[in-house]
C-alpha cells in the first residue's frame, strides 16, 4: 500500500517538475542572500525562471566541483572564487565571458579583480563582490585609552595596542583573528602574515618553505598574540565566529575581510556600528602580500544547456543597475563591494559607507601576481593557485590550529606541516 | 545471534527470496568498488585530468606511510568505544529509571528519547553555537555564574566534546530499546527471586540482565555501525582538529580525498577503509554474536 | 522492595523528570532561539524574557521552499523504506527458516557493506548516477537510501523472524496449510510489530541521511537535510534563523517518532513474541 502510494507520488512529482528553470548554485553569504531575494525582479523582466541552490561555502565548493569535473550538468550558473576560476578556466570547464556587450562596461571593473578572474586577459567569471583584508578597530576604546591608530600600522604597534586593550574580565579581548583550520580560514590570514614577514609557500622548484625562519617568526608571533590577547576558543573561530564576536562588542581589533565592513556598519546587526574605525592591514617587514585578494564571482559551466539565459543573469547580477537596486532597496551599506569603480564614485555610497575609501585602497593594493618578497612559481596572495592547495592549506591549517590550542609547539607544528606538504607535492608529481 | 536454526522446515528453494537483496548489495558493492579499485591505481586528480595515468601502488603507499593514519585509527576506536560504553551504561541506567511507574512518565520518556530523532548536523550546530561556545554559549554563562572561567570546549577538550554530542544523540536510542526490553521481564520471576531472599542487585544480575542481554547486544551492533563512520558531528564542530585530535578514519579520507579531489588517493583510501572496517566488523560481530547466542 | 516508600517514589519522580528535561533541554533551547531576534539569540547572559517573533520563520520560508523539501523527505523516506522492506523481508525469511551453510557468511558480508565509506566512492557513484540520469531525482535517492539501510533491515528482520517460535510454523505445516497461508495467517501477523519497527527505524535513518542527499540532489529532489545545509555555518549572526530552520527540519520526524515510540521498539526487543 505504502509503496503504491509513494510510486504514484513519485511519478507525479517527476512529471510535474518544471523543466526549463535556470539552476543557480551560490554561497549563503549575506550578499548572495540579497541577490536571491531580489531575483524575482529578474524573473519578471525576462520570464526566465530561477532555481536556487544555496549552500555553506565548503559544501558548495565540494558539490559544484564534483558536478563540473564529472560534466554532470546540474548547474547553469555557479558561484566560484578567485582560487577556482583560473584552474577551471584552464580546463575549459567554464565559458569565457568577454562577450557580455558594450553596456556591461568591463572598464568599470577594478583592474586587480579582473586580473584575478582572467587567464591571459580573458575573463572567465564575472565578479559579484571582491574583498581584501584590513584592520577593524574600536574607536571608542582607542579614545578611552588615549591610543592613536596610524594609517599604516605595523604588527609591533598592533601587538602593543592589543596588550593595552585586553580586558578578559569584561569579555573584551585585545584582538580577534581567524584560528579555525582551513585553507580559506586561518591559512588565508596566516599566509598574509607570512608574506609580510618575508616568507613564501614554495620556492621556484616547488619545494615547500614551511621550515624557513620566516614562517617560524610569523607563526610564533601569531600564536603569542592570540594566546595572550585573543578570545577564548580562538582555535575554532573562523570568519563568521569572529565577525559575531566583533559585532557583539567583544574585540578591540580584528584583521579580516573588507567585505564584512558593511555588516559591522549596520546597526540592525551590530552593536558597534558607530564605534568602528578602519585602517590598512598591518605590515611586519614587507609591504607585498600583507592584505589578501579575493573575489566571489559568477561563471557558467560548459555543461549548461542554457548558457544564453545564464549570461543574461550574470549581466543582471553584476551590473551597475544591480548596485543601484540593492542600494535603494536594501540600504547602501549592503551593496556588493569591491568590484566596480562606479560604485565608489557614487556620492550616496561614500556618505553611507565611511569604509568605502579604505576598501578601495586595500583592493587596489593587493596584487596576486607579486605576493611575496622572493620570487615564487605561483599566483595568489593568501592561496597558491594549484588544485592541490585546498588539501595542503587545510592540513597546514590543522597543525597551526593545534599549536594555537597548545597541543604542540610551533616548531613541531611547522615541522609536521612541512613534511605533510612535501609528501603531497611529491605524490602530485611536482617534486621528486 | 547468528546461530542458525537447526531444522530446515520446508525444503524450499531460497534463491528467489535471498536473490534480490544479495544481488542489489552485490551491485552496490561491486560497481563502485570495481571503479574505485581501478581508480586507486591511477594518478587521477579531478582538477587536472590531463595528468591521468597508471601509477601502480603509489596511492596506497602514500596513504599507508601517512603518520596521520595511525592517529586516525586510534581516534576512531577511542571515539566509538567510549561513546558505546557511555550510551549503553547510561542508557541502561536511564531505562531502569524510566521503566518505573511515576506521574507523567510517558511524557518524560518522550522528552528523553527526542535527541535520537534530531539530524546529526542540527544537533552538532546547536551544541557548538548555543551551548559550548566559550563566549556566547550557555555553558560559559553558567560557569561565569559560579565564578569559573569559560571552558574552551573544542580547543581544550575536542574529543570529549565530540563524545558528549554523539552520546547525547545515541543514549536515547539505547534507553528506548533497553526500556522496552526491561518491561518484558517477567514480574513473577522477579517476585520469586525476591521471595527467595535475593537483594535488588542480585535480582538485577541474575534475572534482569540475562533477559535483556540480547537487546544490549543489538544496541551495541547497530550503534557500532554508525560510530565507526561518524562524520557530520566532526565536520560541523572541530573539522578534525585542533591538529589531528578529532580526525577519525572517515574524516581523514575526506581531508586527503575530497578536499584535494585526488580521486586516486580517495579510491585507495576507500579500499583501505573497507578492508579495515571489515576486520573490525568481523571481529566485533563474532564477539557480540557469541554473547548473544549464549 | 515489596511496598516502595513514598520518599522513594518521590525521589524517582523528581530525578526522572529532571533528567528528562536535561536531555531535552538543547532541543528546547533551539526551539526558543527560533523565536528570538538575532541579537537576543546570542545575548549573554541569555535572554529568558523576550518578545517572540515569527520573523525568522518568514525569512527561512522566503529563502528556501520548506514544503517542497519536507515533501521530498517524506517521499524519499517512505519510498526507500518500502523498497528496502520488499527486498529485505524475503531474504530475512529465507535466512531465518531455510538456512544454508552460507547464511552466516552472507549475513556478515551484508553487514560489512554498511561500512563502505561514502566519501571514498562519491565520484564513482556520481558518474554512475550521471549516466543513468538519476541525479536530482527521487528515485535516485530512494535507491541509494535503500542500499545503505538494506543490511540493517535484513539483519533486524532476520533476528525478529528467528524469534518466531518454530513450533507454531511446525503445527501449521502438520495441519497442511500452504506456504501463502502460512505467510498470511501465521508469519505476517506474528512478525508485524517487527516489520513496523524496522520500517520506522528506516524512515528515521533516511530522514537524517545527509551525505548523499546533499551530494546527489540540486533542487527538485532536495530533502530537508539539504534544506538545512543552506542555513548552516552562515556568515554573521544567523543563529536565530538557523534555529528556526532546524526546528522546521526536525519537527515532522520528531512528531512521528513521538507518536510511534511504542511500535518503534516493539520489534527491536526480544521476547515480545511468546
Amino acid at each position: 500500500m505504502k509503496s503504491i502510494l509513494s510510486v504514484i507520488l513519485f511519478i507525479c512529482l517527476a512529471g510535474c517538475a518544471d523543466e526549463k528553470a535556470l539552476t543557480i548554485a551560490t554561497v549563503n553569504n549575506s550578499d548572495m542572500i540579497i541577490m536571491q531575494r531580489l531575483s524575482p525582479q529578474f524573473e519578471a523582466e525576462t520570464g526566465i525562471e530561477l532555481d536556487w541552490v544555496v549552500l555553506e561555502e565548503n559544501t558548495l565548493r565540494q558539490r559544484v566541483t564534483t558536478d563540473i569535473a564529472t560534466n554532470g550538468g546540474q548547474f547553469d550558473v555557479v558561484t566560484i572564487g578567485a582560487y577556482e576560476t583560473p584552474i577551471w578556466g584552464k580546463q575549459d570547464w567554464i565559458l569565457p565571458l568577454d562577450d557580455l556587450g558594450e553596456a556591461y562596461d568591463y572598464d568599470d571593473i577594478f583592474e586587480p579583480v579582473k586580473n584575478s578572474l582572467s587567464i591571459d586577459g580573458t575573463l572567465y567569471a564575472v565578479p559579484f563582490y571582491a574583498e581584501s583584508s584590513f584592520t577593524f578597530y574600536r574607536t571608542d576604546l582607542f579614545e578611552a585609552a588615549n591610543l592613536d591608530m596610524p594609517a599604516a600600522p605595523t604588527y609591533e604597534q598592533i601587538a602593543s595596542f592589543a596588550a593595552t586593550l585586553h580586558d578578559p574580565a569584561n569579555n573584551q579581548y585585545g584582538i580577534c583573528l581567524r584560528g579555525k583550520a582551513g585553507w580559506g580560514e586561518n591559512m588565508a590570514y596566516i599566509s598574509t602574515l607570512v608574506n609580510t614577514f618575508g616568507g613564501r609557500w614554495f620556492d621556484m622548484d616547488w619545494n615547500p618553505q614551511l621550515d624557513s625562519p620566516e614562517w617560524a617568526k610569523a607563526v610564533n608571533f601569531y600564536v603569542d598574540l592570540l594566546t595572550n590577547y585573543g578570545p577564548p576558543g580562538a582555535s575554532t573561530n573562523g570568519h563568521n565566529e569572529n565577525r559575531a564576536l566583533f559585532a557583539s562588542g567583544n574585540c578591540a581589533m580584528w584583521i579580516d575581510a573588507t567585505a564584512a565592513a558593511g555588516y559591522i556598519f549596520n546597526p540592525d546587526d551590530s552593536k558597534v556600528a558607530g564605534k568602528t574605525g578602519f585602517t590598512r592591514a598591518p605590515v611586519a617587514t614587507e609591504k607585498n602580500g600583507s592584505g589578501w585578494a579575493w573575489a566571489w564571482a559568477l561563471a557558467i559551466p560548459k555543461s549548461s544547456k542554457q548558457s544564453e539565459a545564464g549570461k543574461q543573469f550574470l549581466q543582471w547580477a553584476t551590473s551597475k543597475e544591480y548596485v543601484t537596486l540593492v542600494g535603494e532597496s536594501e540600504g547602501w551599506t549592503a551593496v556588493p563591494p569591491g568590484t566596480r569603480k562606479s560604485t565608489y564614485a557614487r556620492q550616496t555610497y561614500q556618505e553611507a559607507a565611511p569604509f568605502a575609501s579604505f576598501t578601495q585602497d586595500a583592493i587596489l593594493n593587493a596584487d596576486p601576481a607579486n605576493p611575496t618578497r622572493d620570487e615564487v612559481p605561483y599566483t595568489g596572495v593568501q592561496f597558491v593557485a594549484i588544485p592541490e592547495f585546498q588539501g595542503i592549506g587545510t592540513q597546514v591549517g590543522q597543525s597551526i590550529a593545534a599549536a594555537l590550542a597548545g597541543q604542540m609547539t610551533v616548531e613541531e607544528a611547522l615541522a609536521s606541516a612541512q613534511e605533510a606538504t612535501r609528501r603531497t607535492m611529491a605524490q602530485a608529481g611536482y617534486v621528486k | 545471534m547468528l546461530g542458525i536454526q537447526k531444522k530446515n522446515i520446508h525444503k524450499r528453494r531460497t534463491l528467489p527470496l535471498v536473490g534480490p537483496s544479495v544481488a542489489s548489495l552485490l551491485l552496490w558493492m561491486l560497481v563502485p568498488l570495481v571503479m574505485t579499485l581501478w581508480f586507486s591505481f591511477q594518478r587521477y586528480q579531478l582538477l587536472s585530468p590531463q595528468n591521468r595515468g597508471f601509477i601502480g601502488w603509489s596511492n596506497y603507499s602514500y596513504l599507508l606511510s601517512d603518520p596521520a593514519l595511525w592517529t586516525a585509527l586510534v581516534n576512531t576506536l577511542v571515539l566509538s568505544g567510549v561513546v558505546l560504553i557511555i550510551t549503553v551504561v547510561l542508557g541502561l541506567g536511564l531505562a531502569l529509571l524510566f521503566a518505573q511507574d511515576f506521574p507523567g512518565n510517558s511524557v518524560a520518556r518522550i522528552l528523553a528519547i527526542s535527541p535520537f530523532f534530531v539530524m546529526p548536523t542540527v544537533s552538532a550546530l546547536v551544541w557548538k553555537n548555543m551551548l559550548m561556545h566559550p563566549v556566547n554559549g550557555l555553558f560559559a554563562f553558567w560557569s561565569s555564574l559560579v565564578g569559573l572561567p569559560a571552558i574552551d570546549w573544542f580547543g581544550d577538550w575536542p574529543m570529549v566534546s565530540i563524545i558528549l554530542i554523539v552520546s547525547w544523540q545515541w543514549t536515547p536510542f539505547a534507553l528506548l530499546v533497553l526500556m522496552t526490553a526491561l518491561q518484558s521481564v517477567d514480574p513473577q520471576q522477579k517476585e520469586a527471586a525476591y521471595l527467595d531472599g535475593a537483594g535488588t542487585f542480585a535480582v538485577f544480575i541474575h534475572v534482569v540482565l540475562p533477559h535483556i542481554k540480547r537487546a544490549i547486544a543489538m544496541v551495541v551492533m547497530i550503534e557500532m555501525m554508525f560510530f565507526l563512520t561518524i562524520f557530520a558531528e566532526i565536520f560541523v564542530t572541530t573539522n578534525g582538529g585542533p591538529g589531528l585530535s578529532t580526525t577519525n578514519l572517515a574524516f581523514l579520507i575526506y581531508i586527503r580525498a575530497l578536499l584535494d579531489f585526488d580521486i586516486g588517493v580517495a579510491s585507495a583510501g576507500g579500499i583501505i577503509a573497507i578492508v579495515l572496517a571489515n576486520i573490525v566488523a568481523i571481529f566485533l560481530i563474532r564477539t557480540v554474536a557469541k554473547s548473544m547466542d549464549a | 522492595m515489596l511496598q516502595p516508600s513514598a520518599t522513594y517514589r518521590n525521589l524517582i519522580t523528581v530525578s526522572a523528570w529532571l533528567i528528562a528535561l536535561l536531555i531535552f533541554f538543547p532541543i528546547l533551547w533551539m526551539f526558543l532561539a527560533g523565536f528570538k531576534t538575532e541579537i537576543d539569540a546570542i545575548a549573554s547572559p541569555p535572554a529568558l524574557l523576550f518578545a517572540p517573533t515569527w520573523e525568522n520563520y518568514i525569512e527561512v520560508q522566503s529563502r528556501a521552499n520548506y514544503l517542497q523539501s519536507a515533501l521530498n523527505s517524506i517521499i524519499i523516506s517512505l519510498g526507500s523504506t518500502a523498497l528496502a522492506l520488499a527486498i529485505a523481508a524475503p531474504a530475512a525469511y529465507a535466512f531465518a527458516f531455510h538456512p544454508t551453510k552460507q547464511t552466516r557468511n552472507t549475513l556478515l558480508w551484508m553487514l560489512s557493506t554498511k561500512m563502505l565509506p561514502s566519501v571514498g566512492v562519491l565520484v564513482p557513484v556520481y558518474l554512475i548516477f550521471r549516466d543513468l540520469g538519476l541525479l536530482d531525482t527521487h528515485i535516485g535517492l530512494i535507491l541509494i537510501n535503500t542500499l545503505i539501510n538494506l543490511p540493517i533491515l535484513v539483519w533486524l528482520l532476520f533476528s525478529f523472524f528467528r524469534d518466531v517460535p518454530y513450533e507454531i510454523l511446525e503445527a501449521g505445516r502438520i495441519d497442511g496449510v500452504s506456504f501463502v497461508e502460512e505467510l498470511r495467517h501465521i508469519l505476517i501477523p506474528l512478525a508485524m510489530p517487527g516489520i513496523a519497527s524496522c520500517a520506522l527505524l528506516s524512515i528515521i535513518l533516511c530522514w537524517n541521511e545527509a551525505f548523499w542527499s546533499l551530494n546527489l540532489t540540486t533542487s527538485d529532489a532536495a530533502p530537508l537535510t539539504a534544506f538545512i545545509a543552506s542555513f548552516s555555518a552562515p556568515e554573521g549572526l544567523f543563529w536565530a534563523k538557523l534555529s528556526a530552520a532546524s526546528t522546521l527540519a526536525i519537527a515532522p520526524i520528531l512528531v512521528i517518532g513521538w507518536m510511534s515510540q511504542r511500535q518503534l521498539v516493539q520489534g527491536l526487543t526480544f521476547g515480545a513474541v511468546k
